[in-house]
């Protein structure tokens, strides 16, 4: 375990060395970049009273080639929604408003349908996401019978320390330990530019999550744009590059994996609450709850949590750059 | 396994044991508490005012109108058991054999209406679903909604004033041609006088079948893993091949063997209307003329019928589905 953990810091030394390479790369545009982006549901409320239910009501974050971002928020508070937006799944009854743009283009619509499963791919969370009724195999091949699909998927499947066995079998018969390396399996068998990796560690036990966090820092390293959404803050500072901290809604600071080794050098009191929640920082916590989606306060949504809170608070926030991050805190400096 | 067997065969024989005594209890109690006059309805009334005491007292034990309830059922059950259905009171003939030509009868009859409604059904019920909300799925929904709550025997009815009266396409009933010796009826005329009252049970059955596919279908294409193939870039007729189609297969061969009760039910109506001489016709005849042996053989045959429909089910479910027929050895 500590070995696996030694790994992946020993990459992300390797990372700074490439620094430069990675600069080239940056050239170009990120990957993903998603501006203000909200996802709203219409809903029938007290029989023909339309409501909207905004579950993300701003979210801004950005993802390059080679680069691994964790958008980090606690469960429940739809940060999920934020990759079907991304893939354009969203259900019939929801809004999506906003911008995203994929290699400095706009991914409309029709762009996402021609690229998903092609350039940009998503691991689901759970086998739940794979057909209960067509054999491992035949299932990532997408029924492709072709040699080369075959022979590339046991080359992944080697990769993972699968065995060729696997793909003759059904969901239902893989073990704990398989569903990972499966699931991420299907996002190999293409040459992804962005893989977006929902809820990767379910209640897995600490030495599988790490290797699962750990398969995506490789998808990382081989250039691909990698996008985590966990609620695991802890997993995701060890293998992430940024961190995208989701609030009721809403991304109140964008920092740097090493931004998170000092309270100092974070920007917004709750991400500085997170880090003091942590068991190795004291496991202190804040009274309250997140609001819920329907009666959120205007302005901050941190706002009756907040320590710092006054008067100006109630207004319009933007998300500004503060120190080489990003922050919704018009406190932060 | 092997046990595992044998219990599920032990298990399923006491179920249908415990179904025919129950099924047999309840019809014969239903049977005495009908207000039908056994005399009445076969003899007449008329006939009967003119009948002497004797006459009617040999009548009279002919139906068995003295015999106290319990005693006869325990005697029709104590022949039942030992394998003789009794005779017949109405045809004067053994129960078995009058069961066996209506059945053959019938049995041609709805053969053809749960093929038929089941690969209409299961087809209408895909389109609709696959398309929920779009035009088609209307329409599909439209008319399974118009239809199921459209009684049989009106459709029925409708059926036989159109193609048979109005345009005279079909004969107006029964399962031979009128005035033909039996050995002359071929095999065309006997689907030739089927075609209206399977039609009419098709049509009644599509509707169900088409509703509980659609059904399926929208769960299965709102599922988790119909999700993930749509981010796979899967659309289409793929997505139904791989994804759809397996997954409505198995709930829609259950609800076809399951169906076999529905088909059962209206064709009882649909014989009627249509006088075609099969096992529902027959029942009613039993019914209304009390003839105890033959209601109670037709409704425990019948019975059996359905459940062998439900246990086809079951079983077919353990052969075509993974999770049941691997189950057992991996996990």
């Amino acid at each position: 375990m500590s070995g696996k953990k030694g790994n992946t810091s020993d990459s992300r030394k390797n990372r700074s060395d490439e620094q430069t390479m990675r600069d080239v790369q940056r050239e170009d545009a990120p990957v993903l970049k998603i501006e203000h982006m909200s996802i709203s549901f219409t809903q029938y409320d007290r029989g023909m009273h339309q409501t909207s239910l905004p579950v993300i009501r701003d979210l801004d974050v950005e993802v390059h080639g080679g680069e691994m971002v964790a958008v980090v928020g606690s469960s429940g508070s739809g940060k999920s929604l934020l990759a079907h937006g991304v893939m354009g799944v969203l259900p019939y009854n929801a809004d999506m408003g906003g911008r995203i743009t994929y290699c400095g283009e706009e991914l409309a619509k029709e762009r996402i349908k021609k690229l998903r499963g092609r350039e940009i791919v998503l691991v689901p969370q759970s086998i739940a996401y794979l057909n209960p009724l067509m054999k491992i195999g035949p299932q990532i091949r997408r029924g492709s019978k072709a040699t080369e699909a075959r022979k590339k998927l046991r080359g992944i499947f080697r990769r993972y320390e699968l065995d060729a066995g696997v793909e003759e079998l059904y969901p239902f018969e893989l073990s704990g330990g398989m569903n990972r390396r499966v699931l991420i399996s299907t996002a190999l068998m293409e040459e992804p530019k962005l893989v977006i990796a929902d809820e990767p560690t379910p209640g897995l036990d600490l030495a599988v999550a790490k290797r699962a966090m750990a398969h995506f820092r490789e998808l990382a390293d081989m250039g691909a744009g990698v996008l985590v959404i966990t609620h695991d803050l802890e997993l995701a500072l060890e293998v992430a590059d940024r961190i995208a901290v989701f609030y009721a809604g809403t991304t109140v600071e964008e920092a740097s994996v090493q931004d998170f080794e000092h309270e100092e050098t974070l920007r917004h009191p709750y991400t500085k609450a997170l880090w003091r929640a942590m068991p190795r920082h004291g496991f202190q916590y804040i009274e309250g709850t997140q609001p819920y989606v329907k009666n959120l306060p205007t302005g901050c949504s941190f706002a009756p949590r907040c320590p710092h809170c006054g008067a100006e608070c109630a207004g319009e926030i933007d998300y500004r750059i503060v120190r080489g991050g990003k922050v919704r805190c018009i406190r932060a400096e | 396994m092997n046990r595992q067997r044998a219990v599920f065969l032990v298990k399923n024989i006491l179920r249908v044991l415990l179904l025919v005594i129950c099924v047999s209890i309840v019809t014969f109690a239903l049977m005495k508490a009908s207000p039908v006059d056994p005399l009445q309805a076969n003899v007449g009334q008329a006939a009967l005012g003119s009948m002497s005491r004797e006459q009617k007292e040999k009548l009279q034990e002919y139906w068995g109108v003295d015999t106290p309830p319990v005693e006869q059922y325990l005697s029709w059950a104590e022949d039942f058991i030992r394998g003789d259905m009794g005779i017949s009171l109405l045809y004067r003939q053994p129960v078995a054999s009058v069961i066996a030509v209506k059945l053959a009868n019938s049995l041609f009859l709805m053969a053809m209406a749960w093929v038929i409604s089941g690969i209409l059904g299961f087809a209408l019920g895909v389109i609709s679903g696959m398309n929920r909300g779009r035009p088609a799925d209307k329409v599909i929904r439209g008319y399974c909604l118009l239809i199921s709550s459209t009684p049989v025997f009106w459709l029925a009815l409708l059926l036989l004033m159109v193609f048979g009266v109005w345009l005279g396409i079909f004969p107006i009933g029964l399962s031979v041609p009128i005035g033909v010796e039996a050995g002359g009826v071929t095999f065309a005329d006997r689907l030739y006088h089927a075609v209206l009252p399977a039609l009419t049970l098709s049509i009644t059955g599509v509707s169900n079948i088409a509703l509980h596919t659609r059904e399926k279908m929208i769960d299965i294409m709102e599922s988790d893993y119909v999700l993930f193939a749509r981010m796979r870039g899967e659309t289409g007729w793929r997505l139904f091949k791989y994804y759809g189609f397996r997954n409505v297969l198995f709930p829609a061969v259950t609800l076809q063997f399951a169906s076999i009760s529905e088909i059962f039910g209206g064709s009882v109506l649909v014989e009627q209307v249509f006088s075609y001489p099969g096992l529902g016709q027959a029942a009613v005849s039993a019914g209304l003329g009390s003839d105890m042996p033959l209601l109670m053989a037709i409704t425990i045959v019948s019975a059996l019928f359905v459940f062998g429909g439900n246990l086809t089910a079951n079983l077919l479910y353990g052969v075509i589905d993974p999770r049941v027929r691997r189950g057992g050895g991996t996990k």
